[in-house]
């Protein structure tokens, strides 16, 4: 190993269930951004948001990759920068019984544990029924989906 | 929270919280004066897709389809279909794969209970709308609560080859099992970890419970040797003692007309309650010295029926669980090979195991080349529905001077005494309640 640090690796992490449908637009983006083996960037996909504290606690640069539902056409990209605010009202859900991304990002900022750059970015669905495989309008807009966040990588949240 | 006050007499509080939408969960309550005249539960969908999925495929294939329907609680899901298709072919998985399944279990529940006791459940006694609100104020206690579902995280990734959906789980075993140097690490983290689950168990003891006790059918898994994970006889405190396989001679599931949810019963007596309270009430003699003890010293008899109270005795089965999985590892020898071999036939299987939520009950038919005829799962949340609904009866009746919004948070907090698993079926909930 040489003795000049090298920069950390870019954590990419891709969210979702992929047994309803739309739900695993974050994985498929993950795998297909996984199979470009981009230099200096780590991919990695998990069902359960909680699982993010423990993936990026040494990270520096975070990408997470989620589906959502917000009433905008499918395929569209939202960005947020989750490490300067909190994601928009919408992505909570407090009074539920889950823990979801944007609850998880609020405790791990609660306890000082938010990696210095985190971009999050909501991948609008349309079908989140129970089934596999994506809508029609989703996979048309993955390629540019997949462009746009590839520029992104390199320059944090350029899209938000 | 939206709360609209109409001129009417008639109020509704709606609160809505969307993140993903997976489905769509509801409560609806009604009031007549002073009387709860309708309440109406809206939680868990049936994973009729998954059954209806799972038909021509082949019986190497549940484990890893059915660990899909939930992202809590995989190694449940796992667990009961290898026990039910092992049962339709006649083989029994004994030795050091059945403790190392054991031990597999033991960190879903480290990972579900902690998750539920620090995240979920602790901020409604301590008054907090969430866990981020709380973590301002016990930065600590949440991180200990993170450290112990961490830990659970990777005694599942040691074993399960990832944490989420573990993928080492095969019909018969293991695709690989962990020489006994492997557990070196893992080993020094749950001797924390159940130093944790210790401190959580006297923490939590010391909130303040509301005083509401029924008298429940608890229904639970019995083994004449083991607190029950995946073996035992399905037996009550009512008289309940039967073989696995009889499960639905006894229980049936019921359309309810308000949701598309499926409704069980026991056939004889109706509701019943399955998971941590009804584990406990029915096997407390089954639990480690050091489980029982310290349930003792949370002031717990052998027998819980305050629902309130299950933040409790899920903590104590969080120290089973670490002390439970300590004595798995410090005995284990490493099997010579990692599975043992299944010849097909055309027969049906049943296995039941409990979920960190209850009791899991899988049924498969073969045909004589092993290719599913046909499948049927009954999760623990869609068991607890009805007793959830009764609860909320009995709790609104005595609790009918609150104002909408601290009805609303109390009934929220006795559904989330069963810990539904909304994760698996539906994000969303949404919470009525009429005044006429």
């Amino acid at each position: 190993m040489s003795s000049e640090t090298e920069p950390a690796p870019v954590l990419v992490i891709g969210l979702g269930n992929a047994a309803r449908h739309d739900d695993g637009a974050g994985l498929r983006l993950a795998r297909f951004l996984e199979a470009e083996a981009l230099p200096g960037v780590v991919v990695k996909v998990l069902g359960e948001p909680l699982a993010l504290l423990d993936w990026w606690q040494d990270a520096v640069q975070v990408v997470v990759l989620d589906a959502v539902s917000s009433g905008s056409p499918a395929g569209t990209l939202h960005c947020f920068r989750a490490d300067k605010e909190p994601l928009p009202a919408q992505f909570f859900r407090f009074s539920s019984h889950d823990f979801g991304l944007a609850e998880v990002i609020e405790l791990a900022r609660a306890l000082g544990q938010l990696p210095e750059s985190l971009t999050v970015y909501g991948l609008e669905g349309a079908d989140f029924e129970l089934g596999e495989g994506l809508s029609l309008e989703l996979k048309q807009a993955m390629s540019t989906l997949l462009q746009q966040v590839k520029d992104d990588i390199y320059s944090p949240g350029h899209s938000c | 929270m939206t709360v609209s006050n109409k001129r009417s007499k008639t109020r509704t509080i709606k609160v809505e919280a969307l993140a993903r939408v997976e489905g769509e969960g509801a409560m609806y309550i009604k009031l007549k004066g002073d009387k709860v005249s309708d309440v109406k539960l809206k939680i868990y969908e049936p994973p009729r897709f998954f059954e209806a999925f799972l038909q021509g495929r082949a019986y190497t294939e549940p484990p890893d389809i059915t660990a899909r329907i939930c992202g809590i609680c995989p190694v449940a899901y796992q667990m009961s279909s290898c026990h039910a298709i092992e049962d339709a072919f006649g083989v029994r998985v004994e030795g050091p794969l059945r403790e190392l399944r054991r031990l597999l279990y033991c960190a879903e529940w480290i990972e579900s209970h902690a998750l539920h006791i620090y995240l979920l459940h602790a901020p409604d006694f301590l008054g907090y709308e969430s866990a981020i609100h709380m973590a301002a104020d016990y930065p600590e206690i949440v991180q200990r609560g993170l450290e112990l579902k961490k830990t659970g995280n990777e005694l599942m990734t040691l074993l399960g080859g990832r944490e989420i959906h573990p993928i080492n789980v095969r019909v018969g075993g293991f695709y690989r099992v962990p020489r006994v140097s492997e557990f070196k690490d893992i080993r020094e983290k749950l001797k924390q970890a159940r130093e944790a689950a210790l401190a959580t168990v006297k923490w939590v003891s010391g909130f303040n419970f509301a005083d509401f006790e029924q008298d429940y059918e608890f229904v639970a898994l019995a083994h004449p040797e083991e607190y029950p994970l995946n073996e035992g006889r399905l037996v009550s405190n009512k008289g309940l003692d039967i073989a696995v396989r009889e499960y639905e001679e006894h229980f049936s599931e019921e359309h309810e007309p308000h949701s598309t949810a499926l409704h069980s019963r026991l056939a004889a007596r109706g509701p019943y309650f399955v998971g941590p309270l009804a584990r406990y009430s029915l096997n407390f003699d089954r639990l480690s010295p050091l489980a029982q003890e310290a349930a003792r010293e949370a002031g717990l008899a052998k027998v819980c029926r305050n629902p309130f109270k299950s933040i409790i005795v899920r903590s104590v089965e969080t120290l089973y669980a670490c002390d439970e999985a300590l004595r798995i590892i410090a005995d284990y020898e490493m099997p010579e090979k990692p599975f043992v071999e299944l010849k097909p036939r055309a027969a049906t299987g049943y296995g039941c195991t409990e979920a960190p939520r209850g009791i899991l009950y899988h049924r498969y038919s073969f045909d004589e080349t092993g290719t599913i005829l046909s499948a049927k799962i009954v999760p623990p949340t869609s068991q607890n529905q009805k007793v959830i609904e009764q609860d909320l009866y009995g709790f609104v009746a005595q609790s009918l001077k609150l104002s909408d919004q601290d009805l609303q948070w109390q009934c929220e907090q006795a559904i989330r005494n069963y810990d539904p698993c909304i994760s698996c079926a539906t994000h969303f909930l949404k919470l009525h309640v009429e005044r006429d």
